[in-house]
Order: structure tokens, then sequence, then C-alpha cells
């Protein structure tokens, strides 16, 4: 099914592609809110820039955007995947819980905050080029990788893992991210670790039709939290 | 053993003449504050264990106990009250953060009891509500501007989605996690029965709960626990938690030690990793972002779930529920600063927020000076304890009422405040399996009918005392009302006259 979104509006749009269990190309978006929204299993291909939500709570679908994506893509996401081949805003996939998220390019602040595993779901996000402060506030599980592929900097911004509890992020640089808080360990990824993200890495590569030697042409580092309880500030029974 | 700055609060009295050594008490108390002598066959207790929670008292087959409070004393200072002294004890101790749970137990005034209700003589007959038909039903949700028609003169269906109840009373949100499986199980089916509400809280919705869906509020926190579609999908409102009476601008924080298996399988985390939900939502920075996540969920449930948007009285909390009604929320609730909580800083607790009668007003008014008091209805919490406060509530301007604390103490619950020692006696606010089997669903789900049964009666005598036959037409109706022993001030904000005026 093809849709024009700029001409229904984000209301109808979505309505439309609620409608059908078709996959769906939608041209002409220009910031139409919350596609996909609660989606499950088709492709939902967009020509354009999706606006803010998309693919909140996305249950199963594959949303493809051919073009940069704003803030809060994934929000809550359950299962899934959405491949962005431009850059994503801020809040990527916050509270995620299941899929993936791919990012050709950028992302904004406070990405993957909040996100968690849950049995067998585990959420992933792959991003391309660096991200903004807040990366991966309050972790409590999943996986984010962040390549940094068009920088020599490091591809995080400051205060990364803030809150930290569980899960772990991945950051492809030559210098150690600023202010990391004291709730996050560091190291350089070992064998090991890279063997566990090695899939991930090649689907990034054919996603985005980026070689493996480039992606790991530059040390890996692997920042987990320390500890499970990090708000165990000390209480008093009153 | 230091020195034992503390001297406990109560004191365990025991008949020993009364007591036949049963040791009911001892098995009953999880604090452990009656153990058995062996050598001289008697019970003794250790007064700095007990809560006063009355389980041993309640059950003790012989009525052979009582708990008193200590006479023991500071020298007299009205400025350095003994708990003041004692809470700098208990700091200078432990280096902690002091913790509390349920409402805000200091005394600041409750202005639903500085307000009278009218009642109709000779004028206007009052009504029978035995004889005549009452009507305490309300529909909650936004109403459209206007009435419109097609070209053919017929009725355009342009009413938002509705929540109907049978009385504007429903059951505020109390996460599975704070509190048990059978407190959930009774709170649920006893709203099921009754034709109201009830509110899963921010630990997602049991599995075995899903069949109460169209008596259920879901909520959606900061922490988005167990949020997934077909969750949303699953009660007949959703509601988006931005804060909570009892500790405003306070996050959520349910320890590690309290995510068993059930719980983390309702709030989709693993067992024993912490369960936080961060102070703001960090999606939301203004009634813009808040707008976005009230979309969202509507896109996401198809438009067919109402979106409730609720928050803690605070000092600007006319011009927040001016923003939330803007924001396509269908209705606002919130939670005055006598809100229950399963735990919170005492200091939160006891000196953040406003009573909830002076906000509640103050956003009615400000709603209907701007024209748009009919986006949003206005549901109201923390604290409700009676039919009588349900009414004062109404005449405010609420919609309906959010009781929390009430339905508990319904429960069995005896205001001990340990709720955050998860070893609640009555098997409210605790996981541990043999206190939870103290509560009996089948009677606790009853207990709530019965108090809301009397409740809504209770309240149609009230309105039939006033010539009034339904809710709508007591809603916002402060000529009903009017205060004693109040400023100027307070009856300004609160919009009604004094009594004898
Ligand atoms: S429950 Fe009453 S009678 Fe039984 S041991 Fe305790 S105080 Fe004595
Ligand atoms: S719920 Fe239980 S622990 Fe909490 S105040 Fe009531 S009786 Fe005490």
């Amino acid at each position: 099914m093809y849709l024009l979104a700029h001409q229904l509006g984000f209301r109808a749009l979505n309505e439309k592609i609620r409608g059908t269990s078709e996959d769906v190309v939608i041209e002409e978006c220009y910031g139409e809110r919350f596609i996909g929204a609660g989606a499950t299993g088709r492709t939902i291909t967009i020509n354009g820039t999706p606006g803010n939500a998309l693919g909140a709570y996305l249950d199963g679908a594959t949303i493809v955007v051919n073009g940069n994506a704003q803030d809060a893509v994934g929000d809550t996401m359950n299962d899934g995947k959405i491949i962005i081949h431009g850059n994503a805003g801020d809040a990527l996939g916050y509270a995620m819980r299941g899929g993936k998220i791919l990012v050709k390019g950028n992302a904004g602040y406070r990405t993957g905050i909040h996100m968690k595993e849950y049995q067998d779901k585990k959420p992933v996000i792959v991003v391309g080029g660096y991200v903004g402060s807040f990366l991966g506030e309050y972790l409590a599980g999943g996986l984010i990788i962040v390549l940094g592929l068009n920088t020599e900097e490091c591809p995080v911004g400051n205060f990364t893992g803030t809150g930290m509890h569980g899960g772990e992020i991945f950051i492809r640089t030559q210098k150690m991210p600023k202010n990391l808080p004291k709730q996050v360990c560091h190291s350089p990824a070992e064998e090991a670790d890279m063997d566990r993200i090695r899939d991930i890495l090649s689907e990034f590569s054919e996603t985005f039709n980026i070689g493996m030697d480039e992606i790991l042409g530059k040390p890996f580092h692997r920042l987990t939290p320390n500890a499970k309880n990090p708000y165990k500030q000390l209480y008093t029974n009153n | 053993m230091g020195v034992q700055y503390i001297y406990p609060e109560y004191e365990i009295v025991r008949n020993q003449e009364r007591c036949i050594v049963c040791r009911v008490c001892e098995r009953q108390c999880a604090n452990e504050a009656h153990e058995y002598l062996k050598d001289s066959n008697k019970m003794v207790s250790d007064d700095a264990k007990c809560v006063n929670c009355h389980r041993c008292v309640a059950l003790c087959p012989t009525r052979a106990l009582k708990i008193v409070k200590s006479p023991h004393t500071f020298k007299e200072n009205s400025n350095w009250s003994g708990k003041a002294i004692n809470e700098i004890y208990k700091q200078a101790e432990s280096g902690g953060v002091l913790l509390s749970s349920m409402g805000n137990p200091e005394n600041y005034p409750v202005y639903f009891d500085k307000i009278l209700l009218n009642a109709s003589q000779v004028t206007n007959p009052s009504i029978d509500p035995l004889r005549e038909p009452m009507e305490t039903r309300v529909f909650l949700g936004a109403k459209p501007e206007k009435i419109e028609r097609d070209e053919k003169g017929r009725l355009i269906r342009n009413l938002p989605p509705q929540i109907q109840l049978s009385m504007p009373i429903m059951f505020s949100a109390m996460s599975y996690g704070s509190i048990s499986y059978n407190a959930h199980e009774s709170l649920a089916r006893a709203a099921a029965e009754l034709g109201i509400l009830y509110n899963t809280g921010e630990g997602g919705l049991h599995e075995d709960f899903y069949k109460y869906g169209k008596h259920t509020i879901v909520q959606v926190a900061s922490g988005r626990f167990g949020v997934h579609k077909a969750y949303l999908n699953s009660g007949a409102a959703i509601e988006i938690k931005m804060g909570q009476g009892a500790k405003p601008g306070i996050g959520g924080h349910l320890p590690g030690e309290k995510i068993g298996r059930d719980i983390s399988r309702t709030r989709m985390i693993p067992e024993g990793t912490d369960a936080i939900s961060p102070a703001p939502h960090h999606d939301i920075y203004s009634i813009e972002d808040l707008r976005q996540l009230v979309y969202s969920l509507k896109e996401a449930t198809n438009y067919e779930k109402p979106v409730i948007v609720k928050i803690a009285a605070v000092h600007n909390v006319a011009a927040i529920a001016s923003g939330i009604a803007r924001s396509g929320a269908d209705m606002i609730a919130i939670d005055g600063f006598r809100g229950g909580t399963g735990a919170a800083p005492t200091r939160i607790r006891d000196h953040v927020g406003l009573p909830i009668e002076l906000a509640l007003a103050s956003v009615d008014k400000r709603l209907r000076d701007e024209g748009i008091r009919n986006r949003v209805s206005i549901i109201v919490g923390g604290s409700i304890r009676s039919s009588a406060d349900v009414v004062k509530a109404v005449a405010l301007g609420a919609d309906a009422v959010y009781i929390g604390t009430a339905a508990l103490i319904a429960l069995g619950c005896h205001l001990c405040r340990s709720c955050h020692t998860g070893k609640c006696n009555w098997g409210i606010a605790t996981q541990r399996e043999d206190l939870v089997k103290r509560l009996n669903p089948n009677i606790g789900y009853k207990r709530l009918v019965n108090l809301l049964t009397a409740w809504q009666h209770e309240i149609k005598e009230m309105m039939g005392g006033m010539g009034i036959n339904s809710i709508e037409a007591l809603k916002g109706n402060r000529l009903m009302l009017r205060g004693v022993g109040l400023n100027e001030k307070e009856l300004e904000i609160l919009g009604i006259k004094h009594a004898g005026e």
C-alpha cells in the first residue's frame, strides 16, 4: 500500500496503516508523528522524514526510514526492527524492551535511556555516527553500540550511563568518554565480548553497506554497571 | 551494645491473667515483637520492635493485649518535639535518609473538615433517596465543545471515549509490588462488582487480572514497567503518572530484593534488579512533550482509550493543569499532599505539596476561566476519607475521586505506616507469602464492596438533603458549601462563602 503522508496528515495516515496488514510505503513524509505506533509484523518503508515517536510501542513490525528521523524513535518498543538511513533525534529507544534499532548516522541526547531486558527479550541499538550526552542513562538491560564511523573524537557526549544498573554499552573509539559516572565500569572490549556483538555488527554492515573492516578498524570499549542496585541509598526507618 | 538513644514509642501491654500462652501473637507478628519463654512458660515482648499495627491485638483470643503510647517523655519543649529529637538520633546513628510510608500525618489544616454542606428546608424540598431515583453515575472524559450536525440534521457522534462509573469513586494507583497479589485481586473484583475502576499503578498487570480489563486503568510511568501493546489495550483507560501526592518531584524505586518471580514478570524486568522510575520522564520536559506521549498512547490504542495525566498537587497546579488540559489528555488526576505511598522520604512526604481541596478548587476555577473545563474531567485523591469528603470534592468541582488509603483500611490496614518494611502483618503491603495469605480476597473484595455501597447510600442521602438528584447537578455547585473558621483568602481560593453568609 502506498500512502502520501503529507496529504493525509498524521491521524489519517496512521489510521490507514492500522487498517491494513500489508506492507506499507510512505512517500512525502514531512514530520508526521507516531507512524507505526504499536505495529506488528510487516514492513513500513518511509521515504522522507517521519516525526516524533516513530514506532512507539512497536510490536514486531519492521520500519525502514530513507531519511532522518526525529525524537523518541522506538519509545517503549517491545519487538521488531527500525532502520534509519540517516540521523535520529533525542531519546532514541526510550525504555525499549526488545527489538533492534539501527541508525546509520548520528543520534541525539538521551539515547537508549532506561532500556531494559526481560527473559528472552534483549533490546539492541546501534548508532553508526556519534550520540549526544546522557547515553544509556538508567540502563537496566540490553545492548547499545556507538560506532563513531564519522568522527575521530570519542563519539559520545557527557555523563554516559548515569544510573546504569544493567546491560552493556560498546563504544568504538580511541579516546575514552569524558565524565563517566561512578556507577559505570569500563574496560577495553575483549575477544569474547567482540564475539558476542559480531552478528549485530555484520547486520549493521550489510544493512548500510559499510565494510566490516572499517567497523572493526578501531578498538571498542565496553561499559558495564558496577552494581545491580545503584540507588541502594542508606535509608532509615521512620 | 552501644547506648540506646531511642526509647520505644509504644508499649505492648499484656494482661498476664488473661494470657493463655497460645502463642498466636508470636506467630502473627512479622516484626517478631513477641517471644515465648520456655522456662517460665510465659510470653514476653520487645516494645522496640512493635510498629503498632494491631495484628496481635486483633487476633489474641482472650483480649489480653493492647498497645499504648509510651508515657515516657522528653522534657517538655514546644520547639523540640520528641519526634524531632528522635529523628535526629536516627540519622546520627545511621546516616540514612528517613523513610516513611502512607500519607502525611502532620498537623496541617484539613479543609474538608472546615467545609459544611447545605440542606433544603421549606422552600426547596429535599428528596428521599429511598423513594425517588438518584443518579450517582458519572461519565469521565473530554466533552465536545458543541453539538454538531451533518447536512441532514443528524447528530454527528463527536464524543471522545468515556469511562462510565456507577458512582464518582475509583481505586487509586497502587502497584503490584507495593501491595500484594491478594490486595490487587480484592480491588479488581470489587471494582468489577461495583461498576467502577481500579488502577494498576506503575508495576504492570498480572496476567490473572486481564479479565478485569473493563474495570482497569493501566498506568504508564517514567520507568514504563510492564508497558506493552496488550497491556495498553487491556484497560478501560490509560493513566500517565507524572507525579504522586505523597512524593511530588520524587521518582519510584522498588528495591531489587522485592522483585521476586511474579513481580518480575508483571514489571517485565529480571528478578532482583532495582525497578527505578526516575523522578521526571526524561522524554517529557514540556507540555508539548507530554502531548506527544498522550498521542502516542492514543495512536497505539486506536483512540479508543481516554488518557489520564496524574500529577501531584504542587504550588503551580492550576497553570500545570491548564497545560495538561491543552495537551490532549482526557482527564487530569490531582493527588493531594496527604496521599498515601508504599515508601517515601519522610521530609518529602511531610513538607512538599498542597492540600487537595485548595488544588482542586483552583484548578477547576482556572479551567473554567479559560473556557476549557469541558476538555478534561478532574479526578482528585489524597486524601478522601468518607462519603462526605466525596460530596465536598464534587461540589468543589471534581468529576470523581480516587481512594487509596481508605480502600486499604477497608482491607484491614491499621495505618501503622510501615509499608516500606515489606512486613505488613495484614497481608497488604507485602510480598511475603505467609503474610499475603492473611488477606483473603474473597473477604477483602466484599469489604470493599460494602464500604462503597455504604458510601453511595450516604452520597444519595446528602444529595437528597440538598434537593439534588444527580451528581451532575452537584458538580462544582459551591453554593452547597460553606466554610467554618477559614480566612478570606482561603474562602476565596475555595470559591465558597463563610458559614452564616
Ligand atoms: S495471643 Fe494473646 S493469649 Fe495468645 S499468647 Fe499472645 S497475648 Fe497470650
Ligand atoms: S498497609 Fe500494612 S504496613 Fe502499610 S500501613 Fe497498612 S497495615 Fe501498616
